[in-house]
């Protein structure tokens, strides 16, 4: 009984031994031929949301750069993830991807959340990950200064920026006419200008709501860019002061908000129902589309992708129908750095997962995306503000002059791990105010107190306020 | 041997158990202490407190409770308050109400009447939240909803209900979607009523009202009080009204599931998230006992005057 036992357990370890023996042999032989799997993940789908994009990725990228490695002996595919839902749910799905360790190897990414995403020890600097080439890539010679910007963080790197945006005013020249106002040239220098021309437009059809500047929390993220920043930077105020410190008190954000409610409360210039509603910011689209506002603030890319007449919001003969300004300082002069004109900018980059199992072919996929050559190839799918300044938009005059006369006015962000969350305070704040429920001044109290609470007494500034009027 | 049969028997038992107590242990019991545990951290998905959770002791809680933030628009006072009068209106006047209202109906009708009542009730109970979600969003539009329709063919001017009444309309929504369960209950425990009793109190000439008050109500008191810990419970934690609003517009729906929601998954504030979890769960044991403490009195009283 022992010795048949005994045989057996050798006969069965002998067995595992070659098992063990043989695996090892294929897994190692698999392991010289394993192709390469890479994966990247974007805001895009085919037919969808950023539809150029998702056909960009799968009909240039994707094959030139299996071509490209092919021709190197190296076996690669590439997977493209294509993510359906908001850019808030995007960043949602990024972060819990990150944290578990899974993901795709490239995933887009907007950079104002690189802080939050660092400190959480989500995303490492692109040296860290794809070694000391991500340094020496040909590419960061042809992207600004005020570009990379966007993806750096206490002097890192953590992707790279492929696009940006400037905001401006664009206005229906069709109800311009219409009111009698310049519909050729219009261009507004201080925000009583603006106000001047929507009470114009206001009077032609009393029942109208010609502007819409965002506020409120359904706006999300677009309420501070395309709405508070741009009004903020016109008084020549920012979130934070030289210091770091963030603003909670100031005579610049009560003008701003006293703007917000001269327009949709005192004398209901634009809508504050759109502003408040879920699908808001949609309608807010399909209002300037079908001319029942006249005057928007919001992204270049609004015109280029919404309102194009193949887009989502198409305005057939938009070309002549509408035109874009530059949005003014509060008084001509007044904004940030002495300007009379402001604008904000944020961006599209791309980031490399901590986690990729490849992390120097990804890296060597995300720069031959980021090559002049790829994405002047993008230029054909979608013409757009490539941050790079050998890829210009090819036809474009829209995209050209806005840029030329935007980029060098523009503002961005405050690279911040707190950014986010005062974010959501100030479309808390400006929320109070288009609903009528809190005066400017109680609803800058409140913004005060939430922001205090979020970064600590000791890192807000408050400014005096101008003593309050007798009305 | 008998000793022995019951120390298998009991074995056994055990045995069956155990993977029900190892599912409740991991899905419920666990999760139950670990929500404590991090509702007295700083815990968060992003921000340098995702690598390095501190214990930061009752900050989560005072801070949840501070008087400079407490009240301001979207804070967590409004949101309490909110879902305190969401509860008393929808949950408790709502739901309780209609569902007994539907049962004592329901009792006088023909048996197919009564099912074709029954089962509409059912239907608004039985169909997925984001379906009946859509359904009334779709039917409260101001421009195309049908209900604005209708009284347009009544004359009467169309109404911006999701904005204009936010809280009323998820409060009738709710009452709406819950009012069966209610009903299934009442009906049940009326029907444990003898008809005798009824049948008596009809020959002295009892109205209906003397009927409910004397001899139902303090008949299915256990069932009600049942009904009550049930339904104020799934109130305080429905989520469904996100559908219809996101808690908007301007907080005016920002519910304590919302609010939740919105620090716990939005901003990813796990700690605060889970105190709030805590300060719910609290909540909900005071209503808990206060019912049962009312049911235990009602119970009493009945014994002495017996």
């Amino acid at each position: 009984m022992p010795a048949t036992l005994h045989t057996r357990l050798t006969h069965r370890a002998s067995i595992v031994r070659v098992a063990a023996l043989l695996l090892g042999a294929i897994s190692c032989a698999m392991a010289q031929a394993e192709p390469v799997e890479l994966s990247i993940a974007c805001r895009c789908v085919e037919g969808g949301v950023n539809g150029s994009e998702a056909r960009w990725l799968k009909q240039v990228v994707v094959p030139g750069y299996v071509a490209a490695a092919k021709a190197q002996g190296r076996e690669v595919t590439v997977k493209l993830r294509e993510f359906a839902g908001s850019a808030e749910q995007m960043s949602q799905q990024l972060a819990l991807d990150f944290a578990t360790g899974q993901g795709a190897d490239l995933a887009e990414f907007d950079g104002f959340q690189i802080p939050g995403f660092v400190d959480a020890g989500l995303l490492k600097p692109l040296d860290e990950v794809a070694g000391p080439e991500a340094n020496a890539w040909e590419g960061w010679s042809h992207i600004p200064d005020s570009a990379q910007a966007l993806v750096r963080f206490r002097g890192k790197r953590y992707g790279v920026p492929e696009q940006t945006d400037v905001r401006m005013i664009f206005y229906r020249r069709d109800v311009f006419r219409r009111a009698g106002l310049d519909a050729d040239h219009w261009q507004p220098r201080s925000w009583q200008d603006i106000l001047d021309a929507v009470r114009a437009l206001k009077r032609q059809d009393p029942a109208s709501y010609p502007l819409q500047i965002n506020a409120g929390v359904a706006m999300g993220e677009a309420t501070t860019m395309q709405g508070w920043l741009m009004l903020l930077a016109g008084t020549g105020e920012e979130l934070r002061d030289a210091q770091g410190r963030w603003i909670v008190q100031g005579p610049g954000m009560l003008a701003a908000l006293d703007f917000y409610k001269t327009v949709y409360i005192d004398e209901k210039l634009g809508e504050a129902r759109t502003q408040r509603l879920v699908s808001g910011r949609n309608r807010s689209f399909t209002d300037f589309q079908r001319g029942k506002s006249a005057i928007l603030v919001e992204s270049n890319w609004f015109y280029y992708t919404a309102i194009d007449p193949q887009g989502d919001f198409p305005i057939a003969n938009r070309d002549e129908v509408v035109g874009w300004t530059k949005m003014p300082a509060r008084t001509p002069g007044s904004a940030v750095r002495g300007q009379d004109f402001i604008s904000v900018s944020g961006g599209n980059s791309f980031v490399l997962n901590p986690h990729s199992k490849h992390p120097r072919e990804a890296w060597s996929l995300l720069a031959f995306m980021n090559s002049a050559p790829t994405l002047r190839r993008y230029q054909e799918f979608n013409e757009h503000l490539c941050v790079r300044d050998d890829v210009l938009p090819p036809h474009s005059e829209f995209l050209r002059d806005s840029g030329r006369e935007l980029l060098p006015l523009t503002t961005i962000r405050p690279i911040d791990a707190d950014y986010e969350k005062v974010s959501v305070e100030i479309q808390r704040m400006t929320e109070s105010v288009i609903a009528g429920k809190l005066s400017p001044r109680a609803a800058m109290a409140e913004y005060a107190a939430a922001v205090r609470q979020i970064v600590g007494a000791d890192r807000v500034v408050a400014f005096d306020l101008p003593q309050e009027s007798g009305s | 041997m008998s000793s022995r049969g019951a120390n298998v028997s009991s074995r056994i038992g055990v045995a069956f158990m155990t993977p029900a107590a190892v599912l409740i242990g991991l899905f419920v019991v666990f999760p139950f202490f670990w929500i404590i545990a991090v509702s007295f951290t700083n815990r968060s998905l992003l921000g340098a407190n995702a690598l390095h959770p501190q214990f930061v002791g009752l900050k989560n809680y005072l801070d949840l409770f501070d008087p400079a933030t407490f009240w301001s628009q979207g804070g967590f006072g409004p949101s309490l308050w909110l879902t305190i009068q969401f509860v008393v209106l929808s949950a408790l006047c709502g739901q309780v109400v209609l569902g007994l209202v539907l049962a004592w109906i329901s009792r006088e009708l023909s048996p197919r009447a009564k099912s074709l009542l029954q089962g509409i009730v059912m239907l608004a109970w039985i169909l997925p939240d984001v379906v009946v979600g859509f359904a009334w969003f779709a039917y409260l539009d101001r421009d195309a909803g049908t209900l604005n329709q209708l009284l347009h063919g009544l004359h009467i001017p169309a109404a911006d209900f999701l904005i204009e009444h936010p809280f009323l309309t998820i409060c009738v929504f709710n009452a709406w979607r819950g009012a069966a369960f209610s009903m299934m209950l009442f009906d049940a425990a009326l029907q444990s009523i003898p008809p005798s009793y009824l049948e008596t109190a009809d020959v002295v000439g009892a109205s209906g009202w003397q009927k409910l008050r004397d001899i139902v109500l303090p008949l299915i008191r256990g069932h009600i009080v049942t009904d009550l810990i049930l339904i104020t419970m799934w109130t305080f934690n429905v989520f469904t009204p996100f559908l219809l609003t996101a808690g908007g517009p301007s907080f005016e729906t920002d519910i304590l599931p919302i609010y939740t929601y919105r620090i716990a998954f939005k901003s990813f504030e796990f700690g605060k998230g889970s105190a709030i979890g805590v300060i719910v769960m609290l909540i909900n044991l005071a209503f808990s006992l206060a019912y049962l403490r009312l049911a235990q009195r009602g119970l009493r009283k009945k014994g002495k005057a017996a």
